[in-house]
This record gives structure tokens, C-alpha cells and sequence, in this order.
């Protein structure tokens, strides 16, 4: 076990740093950097800047200096916690994104919860009862909801949020909590309002999910061993629940890996509609005004906390399943 | 690629496939239910598939509507009855026309619309455009209207339908107008054209990538197989669309539509031939082994006319299926970006692009037409799935006929 922890710990290193410099390299890549499109702005406002205020701006920011070095600034500073100045909001990164990225973090969770929670009864009750009215109508929901992008999804449930309830369904906070400080009232309140954004990012895993659920359960209820169970007179209910679901469960629980880049990707599409105060739409400004720090530091951090809440999950799971454990996973 | 096969085992293997027919498909067809146990030894693997694909209703119907859609949008400047960027100053976020076939009286009568007023409403104090009951025009078809290029070959001015004098009494907006007073409908078919294309080029781009890396990961194995296995682990790690935003956004502004809408499909396919390449890999490995390529290798067929001969052929409709259910992904991806302004831009239109007027839910709650273009982009995933899961099923080769 302790082999198996290590080993992967240190497979992280290196994916961690080529992350890094992706995401380094694909905010490099426009051509131009902030100052020309501050400039650009500038100019288009009326206001002409020498070429010495240009080159001052470009000393300010560090941009004068060829590309690597920027990156290895950059990325000594990053691991000693410094992540850098935001051009935009002239305000050191991490400031701007601290509590941003706990409710992305906060938010993911409950989502990946929301996905379990939803999918693994609701796969197992359509397998027992296989075409039954039930079983079509989770079919069906199923399909809709992995056919209909969340960013969709958001724009629907605020259109019937304003149409019938006459209440924005944006936000996380209610008006009187947006600046307060922590409380236990405000975690209320962020609370009540973050289940509706749970269940649009948590819609097409939780679709995905039901749909293999069933299918593995299905497999398994035709098997030999549980018709020997039946033999022997176990009662149906807690058969099902101990042997065939068992078995079942596990392929569900080893793609959680697969499932939270995808919920990571929801809640930054989803954020941006719901205009919620996570990291989706701080990311796409900066991305959107060349933003060089804010944008890398943003991507690089939403990279890694996928990667380590992927390493988390696969050692619980090592943890429970002796086969992983012995490499069995990798040729699955 | 194809010189590398010999002659001579060219020759062979159409004697080969020839032997392998089987009967005449539409025979058995009008004979199902009586196909028995001597007649299914007759079929080849691809009449099996295309028999079970059509016992699955619900993806030929998928496969009806997504011909039908894509016919349309072939012919979007004929059905659409206004030009993509014709505006209708008078008639901003017009909602949708209906068109009526049964007149004050209750008699039938040709379709006709009456024409529109815009109304003061009492209670709201917002302006309303609503029918004048006393105006009818008939819905006319194959009318000369705004002129248009046929896929840049021939000059033509005829549309489907259409009313007269459209700038007065209000213009055919089926699925309602947006805000510049701009066709719905007709934009939706030429948008079309970009969302429902640039699933299938970014499959083809994925499939070739997919097919070339999955091939040499599970060929060579070793040292080429662990550094691609290591990539594909590598992007699949990265939260997709974080990582799609990021290269979007480095995509020049200044690039024509063209290249952008390239740019874009590469973008998204650099994450899912992952998959793909992932089941050619698997397929290779547990094919290397099979009784009948071992065979091949003692009667000396060298590697390329394997590979190509027995190899492809065997795993290709496994990865079809594989590529039909990445499709949808594509068109949710280009949709995203476009809605989030990172894709394509106006004037080009798109699914995206149409939906982008959505973001101000203010506007929605208002105009709900304007999702429209969001309801073509949920059926034609939903589609795609159909048929993705209708073929999944046709291919597996354990299934009972």
C-alpha cells in the first residue's frame, strides 16, 4: 500500500510540472500581451502613450523579458506561494482567488456527492426493475440530461426561475451576505443557494453514471451466483444490495477520476451563466484581457486540484480494493 | 500506404471476401422472422449489423431526423425565406408568426398570416406587436426574395415561402425574430452548417490522430506505447474546458472565420482522440493474439497488409461507434466556446454564436425564442446518441439476430 501511495505521489510530479508550463504556454500564445491591449484601450479612449511610458509598463509588469524567463519567475514565486500580480485588477493573484477557488472546491464536492447520491439508487432501481415505467421514465430524463449542455441547462432553470418564481437563481449569496464576513448564517445562506447549480453540473454525470450503474447491475443480476443465492432462500432485497451492487459499484467508483475533470469543467461553464462567485468567470476575464498570471495560476491550480482529488480517489479506492492495489486498474 | 500491399495478396483476399458474401440482403429483409439458423450463416458481419440497427426504432428514426436536418441545412438559403443578415428594422424580437389555415369564420382557407401592428400594452406599458384580424395574406410559395449564391455556384432569388410586402405586414419569422429583427429559422439552418459540420471534421481529425497513436501504442508496445499512454493519462487529467477556453482565446482575432472555425476543431479534437485511441490500442492488443492474425503471419503476410487487411477491418466498427458518440461532445464544445465569445464571432453564424444574444437572462425572460437554436443543439446530440447506441448495439457481435 505504502509502495502504491509513493509511487503515485511521485507520477504527480512531473504531470504537475508539464502542466504548469501548458498552462504558461497557452496564455503566452496571442499575440500581444496586456500592455498592447492596455494600450489599444487607452488609445481607443483618446489617450496616446509614449513609447518610454510603453517600455515602463512593460519593466512594471516584467513583460520585456523573453518568455522562459517569465515562466521560471513565475513558477519559483508560484511554489513559495507568491502567484503574482493580476495586470487587470492590479492585485496580487492569490487575493483575488482564494475564497473563489474554496467555493470551487466546496461546489465540486457537493457535486460529485449530488452525482453518487443520485445515480447509484436510481441505477440499481432500474436494473430490478427493468422495464418497468420508472425504468423508461430515468431512461429517458437520462438522455435528456446528458444531451443538454449545462451552461443550457443554467440558462433554462434562470429563465424559470425569473418566469414563474420572479427570483434571480444567480448568486451564491443573498444581498445582505455578498460582503459580510464568515458565519455560520452566511454558510447557511451560501448553502440554500448552491443546490441549483449542484444539480445542473451534476446533471449529465449523474445521467452518465445511472446509465452504467444499470447496465453493470444488470450484468451481474444474470450471473450464476445470484441465482445459487436465490436457491438457497436469501431474501431478494438484501441479496441484491450485498452481492450483485457489490460488484457493480466498483467500476462507478473507479471513474470518479474521469468524472471530477468534467465536474471542474461544469462548474466554470455553469459559474459563468449563474454568475456565481467562483472561478469561472474571474478566469474568463483574464483569459479575455490577456491577463498573463491571473490566467495561468487559474488553470494551473484547477489542474492540480483535479489531479490530487484524482490521487485521493484512487488511493481510497486501493485503499478498499486489494485489486487495484496489484495493478489490475491499468489495463481496464 | 497502400503500395506497401503485394499483388499477389491483393488477389488473394478478394478471392477471400468474394467466398465470404452472403445472400442478397433485401431477400432476407422481406423474410425476417423466418430468417433461420441455415440462412444467418449466410450473412456477412455488416448485413447482421444493418439488420439489428434497423430493429432499434427509436435510432432510425435519430437517423431519419438528422438526414432531414442535415438536408435542410445543405439547402438553408432556399427553406429560410430571408437572407442570414437580413434585418427587419421594423420588426425587432418579432415573436414567432403562425400561420393560420382557418379564417375568422371558422372556413378553411390556404395557409395565410395576418399582418402585424405594434400595440401599446395597457397594463405593462411595453410595446407589443400583435395580429391586425383584419389584414390576411397567404403564405406564397417559391417567391423571389433576397438573392443568394447557392453553395457559391449558382445566382438564385426564390425561397420556399414567404408573404408579400414582408417589410410592412411583418416577415415569416417561424421561430421568431432576434434583435436585430434577423430570421430565427433561417439563421438556425445556416448556423447549421457551421455546428453540425464541425462535429463530423473534428471526429475525422480525432479519428485519424486516435487511429495513428492507438495503432503505434498497441503495434509497438514498450517504450512508444508507455510515452503515449502517458499523454493520453496527461490530457485527460486536465479539466477540458479551462484548457479548451485557454486556446480558444490564444486563437488571433484577426484570423478569418475560416481559419478560426479550424482552429476551433482542432482544439476540440486535441482531447477526445484521446479516447479513440484508446480503444484502437485495446483492439490491437487483443487482436495481436488472435488464431486467425497468427495464421496470416505464418502464410507470410507482411505487417502493413495485416494491419490493414485483418486488423482494421475487424476493430473499425467498434471505433465508429466510438467516433459517433464523440460527435455530440464536439458540437456541445463549439457551442460553449461560441456562447462564451471565445469561439466564433459574429457575422459568421453558429448555434453558439445565435445563443450568445442569450446570455442577458433578462432577454430570455422576455423573447424565450431565443433559445431556439438550443433546442436544435439538444435534439441533434440527443440524435447522435441514438444512433451512437443503436450502432453499439448492432456492432456487438454476441447479440442475437
Amino acid at each position: 500500500m505504502r509502495e502504491y501511495v509513493l509511487q503515485r505521489v511521485l507520477q504527480l510530479i512531473p504531470t504537475l510540472f508539464l502542466i504548469s508550463i501548458v498552462s504558461f504556454t497557452i496564455i503566452q500564445l496571442p499575440p500581444g500581451d496586456y500592455v498592447t491591449t492596455y494600450v489599444a484601450n487607452l488609445a481607443a479612449a483618446g489617450e496616446e502613450l509614449s513609447e518610454e511610458e510603453i517600455e515602463a509598463l512593460e519593466e512594471h509588469y516584467g513583460l520585456n523579458q523573453p518568455g522562459y524567463v517569465q515562466y521560471i519567475k513565475w513558477i519559483t514565486n508560484f511554489l513559495q506561494g507568491d502567484m503574482g500580480l493580476s495586470f487587470y485588477w492590479d492585485r496580487p493573484v492569490n487575493r483575488l482567488i482564494g475564497e473563489r477557488l474554496m467555493l470551487t472546491m466546496i461546489m465540486s464536492f457537493f457535486t460529485l456527492l449530488f452525482v453518487y447520491a443520485m445515480a447509484i439508487p436510481i441505477g440499481i432501481y432500474s436494473a430490478v426493475r427493468q422495464y418497468s415505467a420508472t425504468d423508461y421514465a430515468f431512461t429517458f430524463i437520462g438522455f435528456i440530461g446528458l444531451a443538454t449542455p449545462n451552461f443550457l441547462l443554467a440558462l433554462i432553470f434562470m429563465y424559470i426561475g425569473i418566469k414563474f418564481f420572479g427570483a434571480d437563481a444567480g448568486g451564491l449569496f443573498s444581498t445582505e451576505f455578498l460582503d459580510a464576513p464568515w458565519s455560520v448564517a452566511r454558510v447557511w445562506d451560501m448553502l440554500k443557494h448552491m443546490w441549483l447549480p449542484v444539480v445542473i453540473v451534476g446533471t449529465s454525470g449523474t445521467a452518465g453514471t445511472i446509465r452504467v450503474m444499470r447496465a453493470t447491475t444488470l450484468d451481474e443480476l444474470g450471473r450464476p451466483y445470484v441465482e445459487t443465492a436465490r436457491a438457497k432462500g436469501l431474501r431478494e432485497g438484501p441479496m441484491t444490495m450485498k452481492y450483485p451492487v457489490r460488484v457493480a459499484l466498483n467500476p462507478i467508483l473507479s471513474t470518479i477520476g474521469w468524472q471530477l475533470p468534467q465536474i471542474v469543467s461544469g462548474t466554470v461553464l455553469v459559474a459563468l451563466v449563474l454568475n456565481l462567485p467562483t472561478t469561472g468567470p474571474l478566469l474568463w476575464r483574464a483569459l479575455m484581457s490577456q491577463d498573463l498570471y491571473l490566467a495561468a495560476s487559474m488553470i494551473l491550480i484547477l489542474s492540480s486540484l483535479t489531479l490530487i482529488g484524482t490521487l485521493i480517489s484512487d488511493i481510497l479506492l486501493a485503499w478498499v480494493d486489494p485489486r487495484i492495489r496489484y495493478g489490475e486498474r491499468g489495463t481496464t | 500506404m497502400r503500395e506497401a500491399i503485394n499483388p499477389g495478396a491483393e488477389a488473394g483476399s478478394d478471392a477471400a471476401s468474394s467466398a465470404y458474401e452472403g445472400g442478397n440482403l433485401s431477400d432476407l429483409l422481406e423474410a425476417e422472422g423466418t430468417v433461420g439458423e441455415t440462412r444467418t450463416q449466410f450473412l456477412t458481419p455488416r448485413q447482421l449489423m444493418s439488420i439489428r440497427f434497423r430493429r432499434n426504432r427509436l435510432a432510425v428514426v435519430a437517423m431519419w431526423f438528422l438526414g432531414f436536418l442535415y438536408l435542410a441545412v445543405l439547402f438553408a438559403p432556399i427553406i429560410g425565406p430571408y437572407d442570414k443578415s437580413h434585418r427587419f428594422t421594423k420588426h425587432l424580437y418579432l415573436p414567432p408568426r403562425e400561420i393560420h389555415i382557418r379564417g375568422d369564420d371558422g372556413s378553411w382557407r390556404r395557409p395565410f398570416v395576418y399582418a402585424v401592428k405594434i400595440e401599446t400594452n395597457k397594463e405593462t406599458f411595453t410595446r407589443d406587436f400583435v395580429e391586425d384580424r383584419s389584414q390576411q395574406y397567404p403564405v406564397q410559395f417559391f417567391v423571389k426574395g433576397d438573392p443568394y449564391k447557392l453553395w457559391g455556384l449558382w445566382k438564385m432569388d426564390w425561397h420556399l415561402y414567404g408573404v408579400e410586402n414582408a417589410e410592412e405586414v411583418g416577415p415569416i419569422f417561424l421561430l421568431g425574430g432576434d434583435k436585430f429583427g434577423r430570421d430565427i429559422f433561417g439563421r438556425v439552418l445556416y448556423g447549421g452548417r457551421i455546428s453540425l459540420t464541425i462535429g463530423l471534421v473534428g471526429v475525422s481529425i480525432s479519428l485519424f490522430i486516435g487511429l495513428l497513436l492507438g495503432g503505434l501504442s498497441g503495434l509497438y508496445g514498450g517504450v512508444v506505447d508507455n510515452l503515449i499512454q502517458r499523454l493520453i493519462e496527461f490530457i485527460r487529467s486536465i479539466p477540458t474546458v479551462p484548457l479548451w477556453m485557454g486556446l480558444a482565446a490564444a486563437l488571433p482575432a484577426d484570423w478569418p472565420q475560416l481559419r478560426i472555425y479550424f482552429g476551433i476543431t482542432l482544439i476540440l479534437s486535441l482531447i477526445s482522440w484521446t479516447s479513440l485511441a484508446r480503444v484502437v490500442r485495446g483492439k490491437f492488443l487483443s487482436l495481436r493474439d488472435e488464431d486467425f492474425v497468427l495464421a496470416a503471419q505464418s502464410a507470410g503476410a507482411n505487417q502493413w497488409y495485416l494491419i490493414w487487411q485483418h486488423l482494421v477491418p475487424s476493430f473499425m466498427s467498434y471505433v465508429l461507434v466510438d467516433a459517433t458518440l464523440a460527435v455530440p461532445g464536439m458540437i456541445i464544445g463549439e457551442t460553449a466556446l461560441s456562447f462564451l465569445g471565445l469561439g466564433l464571432v459574429s457575422p459568421t453564424v453558429s448555434w453558439g454564436v445565435m445563443l450568445k444574444d442569450a446570455q442577458q437572462i433578462v432577454e430570455i425572460a422576455i423573447h424565450p425564442w431565443i433559445l431556439w437554436p438550443a433546442m436544435f443543439v439538444v435534439a441533434t446530440v440527443l440524435a447522435l446518441n441514438f444512433i451512437g447506441d443503436g450502432l453499439r448495439d448492432a456492432a456487438d457481435p454476441y447479440a442475437d439476430l
